[in-house]
């Protein structure tokens, strides 16, 4: 198949590159761009390892063709430090929370909370459940992820965590 | 608990959390070699036929592709894989020739230069079958008479044997009441979300194997050896990949023979990274299958005398280590429960589906399933609250240490502290009201109880009890524990993780002994070539074996520390106390040596140490499993794990009339696992652990026809609950140390999964009572309820 250029800016930075046309997009992150925070778990489009942000809305990059994102912008996991390495702050709140094991959902599960937040500064319980279900974790039933986002909502409204959000046993 | 240590015990943030919210984590798929190609396979759509002929000369043609692998080739240069019991007759190879077995069994192997490629390819392998009658029944299997999954063995079954420990006749026949049921679990799996992947390269100048694997077995580098025919020292796992969840199933030995003959072959790096079909269906990693046959007899106060329980599981086409897992439970046979005598009949069999691999518990899970079970029935059975029953029937914290008829002595416990913590935990009067209110306004609810035991620390026992030929008796683990010239402590461990914290685990542990934060205490994964011996992250086996290892370590550093500082301060090492790196004249403080100072002498200050004193500052040990060691006896009585971890659980279920949907707006458990290294670490286990049980008790199943296809191949067929089916769970933690470990730490990883399958069900037929019906098979899916609830005559509107 012939190959297409396209331009891509991922985590704000143009990637020019010459692609076969079905290509997929998280292939493109993985293996052109060298980008493997973003990870594959399903490639049917229903795990959400792979999610990324697209023009900011969180998609499946598994289930999208690198050539269709030609010209707009992608945000991966990577794109979530800030410049110098530092953690976001919910990124700092997962590892508070210990909101994740093996770390390989973990990626996707970040593009889904920082989404939600971005829309909603101050979910509800049922709305971050809501807002990560399209998230698969094996790890960690999901209990310390609501926490974490429980708790950058507090930080974000500059609430002090309630003492249910320490995660300690209760 | 907390008082008693500054880090143990606390909820610390871990050591790995930080690479894998930053993206940086280096998983197999992250692997990149120079020149690697790319594996796509070819899987049979037969669950069983003969392989006419396979043409791969389209496939060859592709611009990109350099090499089809099939099974016949495979089969004459490597040895097969080796089973957990003796059977000589049954050949396992990682490509099927002359037949496949199961729907999905991978017949050939592509290899290209990118995976696209290598797709393209695998389409074009030509592959003529001539299909077979499949063997899809697991009680058909067990009669035998018909087709055999493996004709050269003579019979479908692989295992059977009749345990009797104590007069269960004489116990049947003096207890007033017995009763009887099946009971089901159905096949489901821990389902990671990263598939099994596996990359090698093979070093012709060093004739050595470099392997990468997601996979969580030290014993890895010896079986790929074995299978390609090397020496075990050339082939080298590197253990320092993350893995992308695992809960047991991540061995994917057949992906590393195949891998690894491919790379020497072609003399080039290859990988093959499962795709989720090819995981589902062909990566050899379902759970356990089971009938339960279960009789108990009880008296009128509730107390169960006596329990027969015969387990039928079916193992798919290939053994590997499936029918050991009718033998771990063998050490907890009787939960938590002082039943007197048991019959235990363990048969597996093998039919036309895809191979079962370990799986979380190993067997605890459908067992505990099947013992709640009869526990509710018999508080059925007698109009007495559940809750009671169990309290009736556990063992009293004052009969600790406790044999059970099996002849496992349970370690340390207090069921009845526990189940407290629960009952106050949920209020349990106010749980029932609330259910009861639900009921009122027209929903189907039901209230879940279940008492489960999660033994750890691992042993070989089932070994050598399912195969005489087998007399392993040890199962190790081991750190190393190093100071290097700076004073930094770097510690050495031996498998890779799937997410238990490990490094957290040896860093907390060596950090406490020592007196130095975790924080600056790096600990690597050595490859298999560097590491001591040990046996991996199964049976909830590493807070007390790596941690244990990690004190003996770290005790000897201090130790040593102690002697060089009491040699130069001119005093015996009793006169001399050790904090926090440095070493002080007990009764005169003032005159002391820093930890800068001991380092020093260590590496470079020969003529201050002690004579004899090795050089250099580190530590190796080996630590033999607590009261391992001991063949079973003849009776089949045998010492199965030594610490035993416990957790009662209740949930609410509401179940909708019109759709059977189940919703669980509460769930509660009560655990003890013993002193608790890191809670953080022990809360994300047990959740996770529920929501997996919940999985499997609602929603998880590999799904076969009446023909052997095997329909759930996705995740559109095979349903992983997400955060809207698993709810927010309330956990109580309860500590009874364990007097044989290093810090009374017990088994965790496996937590949450024993129990919540068991209470599910017996919340969802607590709902179904009031109208009359029960089901006792899991997955308890939305479908089949529906249908039940539309038959069931009175049912709520």
């Amino acid at each position: 198949m012939p190959a297409k250029r396209i331009t891509v800016i991922v985590n704000g930075e143009p990637h020019a590159a010459s692609v076969e046309p079905r290509l997929t997009l998280v292939d493109f992150l993985r293996d052109v761009l060298d980008l493997t925070g973003t990870h594959v778990g399903c490639e049917h489009g229903v795990c959400g390892a792979c999610s990324v942000l697209f023009d900011d809305l969180p998609i499946r990059s598994c289930l999208m063709f690198a050539v269709q994102a030609d010209g707009h912008r992608v945000s991966t996991v990577e794109g979530l430090t800030e410049p110098g390495g530092g953690l976001s702050l919910i990124q700092d709140c997962f590892w508070e929370t210990h909101s994740l094991q093996c770390g390989y959902c973990t990626p996707g599960m970040l593009i889904a909370a920082h989404a939600l937040l971005r829309r909603n500064p101050d979910p509800s319980r049922q709305e971050i459940r809501k807002a990560i279900s399209g998230n698969l974790c094996r790890c960690t039933g999901y209990g310390q992820i609501v926490e974490a986002i429980e708790l950058a909502a507090d930080r974000l409204n500059q609430r002090t965590p309630s003492p249910e959000r320490d995660g300690h046993d209760r | 608990m907390t008082d008693k240590y500054r880090f143990l015990g606390r909820p610390r943030r871990t050591k790995e959390d930080r690479r894998f919210i930053a993206g940086s984590g280096r998983y197999v798929a992250d692997i990149r070699l120079p020149g690697m190609a790319h594996i796509a396979l070819v899987a049979s759509p037969h669950a069983s036929a003969r392989i006419v002929s396979i043409d791969t000369g389209a496939a060859l043609a592709v611009d990109g592709v350099r090499a089809v692998l099939t099974g016949a080739e495979l089969q004459q240069a490597t040895a097969s894989m080796q089973h957990g019991v003796h059977l000589p007759e049954i050949l396992w190879y990682p490509l099927a020739a002359g037949v496949v077995r199961y729907a999905g069994e991978w017949v050939a192997a592509v290899v290209a230069d990118d995976r696209y490629i290598a797709e393209d390819a695998a389409e074009l392998v030509a592959v003529a079958y001539e299909p077979l009658p499949a063997v899809v029944d697991p009680e058909e299997a067990f009669a035998s008479t018909g087709r055999l999954v493996h004709p050269k063995h003579g019979s479908n079954v692989l295992f059977h044997r009749n345990f009797i420990w104590g007069p269960v006749e004489a116990d049947f026949a003096a207890a007033a009441h017995s009763l009887d049921f099946r009971a089901r679990w159905g096949r489901s799996s821990t389902v990671p979300i990263e598939t099994f992947g596996a990359v090698a390269c093979w070093d012709s100048g060093d004739d050595i194997l470099d392997v990468w694997a997601s996979v969580q077995m030290p014993k890895y580098a010896d079986q790929i050896a074995d299978a390609l025919r090397l020496q075990g020292n050339q082939v080298r796992v590197h253990f320092d990949v993350d893995v992308g969840g695992s809960y047991g199933v991540k061995r994917g030995l057949k992906h590393a023979i195949l891998v690894g003959y491919l790379a020497r072959k072609l003399g080039r790096p290859v990988r093959l990274i499962e795709d989720r079909l090819e995981n589902m269906s062909g990566g050899d990693a379902h759970g356990p299958d089971r009938i339960f046959d279960v009789s108990v007899a009880f008296d009128a106060d509730g107390t169960v005398r006596s329990m027969k329980m015969r387990a039928l599981d079916d193992c798919g086409a290939y053994p590997g280590r499936a029918p050991l897992q009718l033998g771990k439970p063998v050490g907890s046979i009787v939960g938590p429960y002082r039943i007197g005598s048991v019959a235990y009949e363990a048969i597996s069999v093998c039919t036309n589906k895809t191979a079962q691999v370990a799986v979380r518990g190993f067997g605890q899970a459908p067992t505990t399933f099947a013992i709640e079970t009869a526990i509710d029935r018999v508080a059925g059975y007698l109009g007495l609250d559940r809750v009671e029953v169990r309290r009736r029937n556990f063992i009293r914290a004052d009969q600790f240490p406790y044999t059970i008829p099996s002849g496992t002595e349970y370690d340390s416990g207090d069921y009845h502290a526990v189940m407290r913590k629960l009952t106050d935990l949920a209020n349990y009067p106010a749980l029932l009201e609330r259910r009861d209110q639900i009921r009122k306004a027209g929903k189907l609810a039901g209230v879940g109880i279940a008492a489960a035991m999660e033994p750890g620390g691992g042993n070989a026992a089932f070994e050598p009890l399912f195969n005489p030929r087998n007399d392993t008796t040890l199962w190790p683990e081991s750190c190393t524990v190093k100071v290097d010239r700076q004073g930094a402590i770097t510690a050495l461990i031996v498998t890779s993780s799937a997410g238990q914290g490990h490094q957290t685990l040896a860093a907390t542990v060596i950090g406490e002994t020592l007196g130095f934060d975790p924080v600056g205490i790096r600990v690597i994964h050595s490859d298999s070539l560097s590491s001591l011996p040990g046996n991996s992250p199964v049976a909830s086996r590493m807070a007390i074996m790596l941690g244990g290892a990690a004190q003996k370590a770290a005790e000897i550093i201090r130790d040593r520390a102690i002697r060089i500082a009491a040699h130069n301060l001119g005093r015996d090492p009793s006169g001399v106390i050790y904090a926090d790196g440095a070493v002080a004249v007990t009764d005169d403080p003032s005159k002391r040596l820093s930890w800068e100072q001991i380092v020093r002498i260590c590496h470079r200050q020969y003529h201050l140490m002690p004579p004899g004193m090795e050089p250099g500052l580190q530590a190796s040990y080996t630590l033999q499993v607590p009261k391992g060691g001991a063949m079973p006896g003849e009776d089949g009585r045998v010492q199965m794990y030594p610490c035993f971890s416990f957790e009662a659980h209740m949930a609410l279920v509401e179940i909708d009339p019109g759709t059977g949907k189940v919703e669980i707006p509460e769930y509660y458990v009560a655990h003890d696992c013993g002193t608790v290294i890191n809670p953080l670490i022990v809360r994300g286990m047990m959740l996770g652990g529920i929501a997996h049980g919940i999985g499997a008790a609602l929603y998880e199943k590999f799904e076969y026809d009446e023909t052997g296809q095997h329909l759930s191949g996705t995740f559109m067929d095979y349903l992983l609950p997400s955060s809207l089916e698993i709810p927010m769970v309330k956990i109580a933690e309860h500590c009874t140390p364990s007097p044989l470990t290093s810090h009374g730490q017990k088994g965790a990883g496996e937590s949450g999964y024993p129990g919540s399958p068991a209470a599910v069900a017996s919340a969802v037929n607590d709902a179904l009572a009031p109208i009359g019906r029960r089901v006792d098979a899991l997955p308890i899916r939305l479908g089949y309820l529906a249908g039940m609830l539309r038959t069931a005559s009175g049912a709520a509107p």
